[in-house]
């Protein structure tokens, strides 16, 4: 393909088990920069484990064993010689209980330039425009600034998953990976999220898995079916969901099953 | 045949009270044991001439002399104290230590077998553990340092760390495993190394519980009796001078818990040699009461959050 370089994520033949099991086959994706991506599919389709395999949180349960390649910022991250560090730096990642770490707000929006810089680089002032500018960006600013030093655990979900992605910020991802953000949250909350990724999206490079179809299309641009480990269809959401080219897709997003 | 049987509604009354029985019983006899601990040693204290604070600050222990017996714990109590911090500060290190490496970095077959291990150590009787301070142990700090004498604060720190290990693994392990893997996952996610997921990410939120099972070893230290009679030395004398303001490991020493063991079975009874240690008998419990109630609100605040 010669415009390859237009793709934040390029997959190929991307394959993984669990022990025996296997849980994705031949994956082989293209996914654009700067827009919203989201995984579609029933329960135990692969989407969550796609994601994961997008920053390799995988592999910390020892039995997953991958082939095939990803690529994505100029390198394929199956390589050996891969820094699983800087590749978290760049990917974040939000998951689907807010989780928080039990420091202060400040603490955890300032938590990834503490373990990726060297410590003359923190100063005070810099640390501080950090936490202000994340949470101006999650929306989060006006309602935390006199409460920074709260205990993070201590806050609403809605304010936890906002903290969570906006602790992302700081380190300027290139992409955020979003496993089902909303699934703890009311429906307030979860709209009050979704407006954020709207916000956020063009700016990053988004990857949200939904089990909310409804979810799916109201906010992403483009939109990706899976069952059993396979695509089965990738296209704008929009096509995929009035026009699905295929049968399986249909019935999926008709009800019939999952 | 809505109607039970009168048996069988006093059987469940019955088992009812003996289950209460049960869980009760635990407090009764604690309280007990304090009572009776307190009631030998009151003759003494209420006496008139018994005075507490010189009881506890001068350092003359001539409980047995005919015409002049003086009763001073300072340098008994500076034995227990030395020997626990020192045993601490080499048990705390090891003790979390192996609670990390068990909790975080090995595979679940080396856990399983390492839990069992640790377990045996602490199922290993504190006699045993005197044999070892008073025969390898003392040989071997005489020929290391040069000692006259091997039996010392430091034997007796090393036993107790030994002893103490065990505690702190099993409880410290087990506050690594109530930390919720969503944080690990967080750092994970944001890109931590195994150091940093250790000191940014596991530290921090367990680090009561952690607290709590340094304080219930060093509630063993101070408990443990046969192990440091026999492996430091039984003199009555403070490890510290103003010449060499630090603690002296190669000086031998006699604890609090080791006096008692020693010298109960020669008193007679009623006397005030065997009142005052009762007396000493109440200062232990008091001394593992407040350690234990200390790790226990540490314990409590982690849920209480």
């Amino acid at each position: 393909m010669s415009n390859e370089n237009q793709y934040a994520i390029v997959t190929e033949d991307l394959d993984l088990w669990y022990g025996d099991f296997q849980a994705l086959e031949k994956v082989s994706l293209n996914l654009s920069g700067g827009i919203i991506t989201g995984l579609i599919g029933p329960s135990g389709c692969g989407k969550t484990t796609f994601l994961r395999c997008l920053n390799r949180v995988n592999e910390r349960y020892g039995n997953v064993r991958t082939e095939g390649t990803i690529n994505l910022l100029g390198k394929n991250i199956y390589d050996p010689d891969v820094s699983l560090i800087e590749l978290r730096k760049s990917v974040g990642m939000v998951f689907q209980r807010p989780n928080p770490l039990p420091i202060s707000v400040y603490e955890n929006v300032v938590f990834g330039l503490r373990i990726h810089s060297p410590r003359s680089e923190l100063k005070r002032s810099v640390l501080d425009e950090a936490v202000e500018q994340a949470l101006r960006e999650v929306m989060l600013w006006d309602d935390l600034k006199d409460n920074l030093k709260q205990k993070a655990t201590e806050l609403q979900l809605e304010q936890q998953q906002k903290l969570c992605i906006a602790r992302l910020l700081p380190l300027k991802p290139e992409i955020i990976l979003m496993d089902e953000p909303c699934s703890a949250l009311d429906v307030e909350a979860t709209s009050a999220i979704e407006e954020l990724m709207l916000t956020l999206s063009g700016k990053y490079t988004i990857v949200i898995v939904t089990h909310n179809m409804a979810q799916a299309r109201r906010i992403s641009d483009e939109c990706i079916f899976m069952l059993l480990g396979e695509i089965i269809e990738h296209d704008r959401t929009e096509n995929l969901f009035l026009n699905p080219k295929n049968s399986k897709t249909s019935d999926y997003i008709e009800g019939r099953y999952g | 045949m809505l109607q039970r049987s009168k048996y069988k509604v006093i059987r469940e009354v019955l088992i009812e009270w003996i289950i209460r029985i049960c869980g009760i019983s635990a407090v009764v006899f604690v309280f007990a044991i304090f009572l009776f601990v307190f009631w030998q040693g009151k003759g003494l204290i209420f006496s008139g001439d018994f005075d507490f604070w010189k009881f506890l600050t001068t350092k003359e222990w001539y409980p047995a002399s005919e015409n002049n017996p003086r009763y001073g714990v300072s340098a008994l109590i500076a034995g227990t104290v030395s020997v626990t911090v020192l045993a601490m500060i080499i048990a705390v290190p090891f003790g979390l230590g192996a609670a990390l490496f068990i909790s975080e970095f090995c595979s679940p077959k080396l856990k399983e077998t390492l839990k069992i291990v640790i377990e045996l150590l602490a199922a290993i009787p504190s006699v045993v553990w005197g044999f070892i301070g008073l025969t390898i142990m003392n040989h071997l700090i005489m020929e290391l340092f040069g000692a006259p004498i091997g039996l010392t604060v430091l034997n007796g720190a090393i036993i107790l760390a030994l002893m103490s290990v065990p505690i702190i693994v099993s409880i410290g392990e087990d506050a690594l495993q109530a930390v919720p893997d969503s944080y690990r996952e967080a750092g994970i996610g944001l890109g931590v190394t195994r150091w940093q997921m250790v000191y940014k990410v596991l530290l921090p939120a367990a680090k009561n519980g952690l607290l709590a099972a340094v304080l219930l070893g060093v509630g063993r230290a101070i408990g443990e009796t046969m192990a440091v009679l026999m492996a430091t030395g039984h003199a009555v004398h403070i490890p510290f001078d103003a010449e060499f303001p630090f603690l002296h490991g190669l000086d031998s020493v006699r604890t609090l818990t080791a006096t008692i063991a020693a010298e109960l079975g020669e008193t007679a009874r009623d006397s005030s040699h065997y009142q005052v240690l009762f007396i000493i008998g109440i200062l232990l419990f008091t001394i593992t009461f407040a350690v234990n109630l200390t790790a226990d609100l540490i314990v409590k605040g982690v849920k209480g959050k």
